[in-house]
């Protein structure tokens, strides 16, 4: 797309904005986008969207099904749904947000040692990749949250921890094709030092992939951890986090299904929101490179 | 996998043909063959010890001191203990030994099939195991033989296909493997058991009972192989076999069952070892959404209750199982795929 831009010659901004404009995004990628806004206003501001406070209790109307009053639906407890969810966003978002970091830093150390490392601590580090590797990330999680007993706090650990293998083993990939590549090899024979060719060359084209891999991981953070949450090994059903609300509504699913079904699909929005614009970067990086 | 690393013989440029003498080659065990299954079984070998090593870190990684920690855990509420009841427990868990000790004897233990003791139900985790496995493993094998039915019919109907089809089959394909195990699960609850009422809401040991849990393990799993098979099912469709098929008078539908489908099937079979992993775990979620018992429930109760032997033991035979199956799944190919005999 960029080089679109690079080829217009300056007269073009004198001409009409029409004439500028590139091809239309995907439709998809629109959708995902105006999602992941909203979704980013309820973590700043959750008071600009909701419309009721989400702990007052009104047992006058508990249980009550979504309506234009109370947009989807009320708990038992008569609390509205809707804001229950725009409040959760917060606390469901920064587990999710904080799981991406705790993965991505450890999957980069872990990567970068694998790929960049001598010959016996790139053979170790490779080693303890593959047995992590074997442990399925839930129950990798689960082992974890089983040592630091349930909180919000071990999920951040437990996802992250869980989830950095599959991602450093990616990472050792994408830095190991970066070093065995033509340009690095130009590099060393123009004598170049390594500390300049890895920080020149090898970092920023490892480093730029992750950018998708953030966005795809995110999402899929917010789904360890939300079930994690659901089993009841999370953060505990009082809090509006999703995958709490999730648990608590389970107790009602023979009377009201507005209380398991929503929370459940704000997570997919979520998830299928940052996948998509993970997945688009991905692309776009790969048409870059050509 | 192992086929794409980057040690491996340089290809052919893509198009030509590689030059292979045209003698009729039966899968022999040649030297190089051999030595590659060797190494393969040596490598499963080294990540099983790892795990294991893993599972012991995990329950010396307990803070606090052990002996107290396993009795609060008994009691379920955190006081201090006296030095006599200390005694029986570390003399019962061999907590007075060094750690190198208590490491060898768990190493020991599991080589026969020892996986500890619960903390809280007093009883040998295998046997604890063993008492829950049955349904577990019904329910994963249920739902891995559905994924790949759902798999196929979905990808023979709509793979290469040009318009709407085509479009809608990719995009359930990615909705189909995101989508998290409780939700779905929560949605066939709603509208098969509460709102139809074909199936039992609480699904026990009736074989009725299984449809569900299966099926919200299956469709995230034909998902994801469906998006590992769909671009290999496109690509047969431009190989010339099936133009000569199709010229020799076979219907399309003929050719994709009969030529297209076995020859698009391998990644998904390269996915088999992982896929029975996933599934399991994803048991998990599926157990409690529907009530079911086995292995994943027990699990459930055991990380609340940090009764930490349990978790490792289940954790480990999880792994275990995970490694042996993808060790099972890459042997296949060693024998089966005659570009990796010199590799």
């Amino acid at each position: 797309m960029s080089t679109i831009e690079r080829q217009t010659p300056p007269t073009a901004a004198v001409q009409t904005p029409r004439a500028r404009r590139r091809a239309a995004p995907p439709a998809g990628l629109v959708v995902a986008s105006g999602a992941l806004l909203l979704f980013a206003t309820a973590l700043v501001a959750p008071g600009l969207l909701a419309t009721h406070d989400p702990y007052a209790l009104n047992l006058a109307d508990a249980l009550h099904a979504p309506s234009p009053e109370y947009w989807f639906g009320t708990d038992e407890a008569g609390r509205d749904l809707y804001s229950r969810v725009v409040y959760g966003t917060r606390e469901s978002l920064v587990i999710g947000l904080g799981a991406t970091a705790v993965s991505l830093t450890l999957a980069l150390v872990l990567g970068a040692l694998a790929a960049l490392g001598g010959r016996f601590v790139a053979g170790t580090v490779n080693r303890v990749i593959e047995v992590l590797l074997a442990f399925p990330t839930l129950l990798f999680a689960l082992l974890l949250v089983a040592i630091t007993g349930p909180s919000a706090l071990s999920q951040v650990f437990a996802v992250g921890v869980g989830s950095a293998p599959g991602y450093a083993r990616i990472i050792r990939g994408q830095i190991l094709s970066a070093k065995n590549s033509g340009y690095v090899e130009a590099a060393v024979a123009l004598g170049h030092s390594d500390g300049r060719i890895l920080r020149q060359h090898i970092v920023p084209n490892a480093v730029r992939p992750l950018v998708a891999i953030i966005a795809l991981s995110v999402g899929q953070s917010i789904v360890w951890a939300s079930s994690l949450s659901f089993l009841g090994l999370g953060v505990a059903p009082p809090s509006p986090e999703w995958g709490a609300l999730l648990d608590a509504g389970r107790v009602y699913i023979t009377q009201a299904w507005w209380l398991t079904v929503i929370p459940g699909l704000v997570i997919v929005a979520l998830a299928l929101a940052a996948t998509t614009l993970g997945k688009h970067i991905q692309n776009t990086l790969e048409k870059g490179e050509k | 996998m192992t086929r794409t690393s980057s040690n491996s013989p340089p290809r052919p440029a893509p198009g030509t043909r590689p030059v292979v003498p045209t003698l009729r080659r039966s899968p022999t065990l040649t030297w190089p063959r051999l030595r590659r299954i060797v190494e393969k079984i040596g490598g499963a070998v080294v990540v099983l010890f790892g795990a294991a090593t893993a599972a012991f870190a995990a329950q010396a990684a307990l803070p606090g001191d052990r002996a107290t920690v396993i009795l609060n855990i008994r009691a379920g509420q955190a006081i201090e203990r006296t030095p006599a009841e200390l005694a029986q427990i570390n003399e019962q868990y061999g907590l007075q030994n060094p750690l190198v000790v208590q490491y060898l004897d768990y190493i020991g233990g599991l080589l026969v099939g020892d996986l500890g003791t619960s903390y809280q139900q007093f009883k040998p985790v295998s046997e604890v195991i063993l008492q829950q496995i049955g349904p577990t493993v019904a329910l994963t094998l249920t739902a891995v033989a559905l994924s790949w039915l759902i798999m196929i019919a979905w990808v023979t109907l709509t793979a290469g296909r040009t318009g709407r089809l085509a479009g809608a089959g990719a995009v359930v394909d990615t909705t189909a493997a995101g989508l998290p195990h409780y939700w779905l699960g929560i949605i066939l609850l709603l509208v098969f058991s509460l709102g139809l009422g074909w199936f039992p809401v609480i699904s026990g040991p009736s074989a009725i009972g299984i449809v569900l849990p299966a099926l919200t393990l299956a469709i995230p799993l034909a998902g994801f192989m469906g998006q590992a098979t769909r671009t290999e099912f496109e690509r047969s469709l431009e190989q010339p076999f099936v133009i000569s098929a199709r010229m020799r008078g076979m219907g399309d539908t003929g050719v994709r069952l009969r030529h297209v489908l076995r020859h698009s099937v391998l990644p998904a079979i390269t996915l088999s070892g992982w896929a029975l992993g996933a599934t399991i775990s994803g048991a998990v979620v599926v157990e409690t959404v529907f009530s079911r018992p086995g292995i994943g429930k027990v699990l459930v109760g055991a990380v609340n209750s940090q009764d930490l032997p349990v978790v490792t033991g289940i954790v480990i035979l999880i792994a275990a199982l995970y490694v042996v199956a993808n060790l099972l799944v890459d042997l296949a190919y060693t024998l089966v795929d005659p570009r990796l005999k010199s590799a």
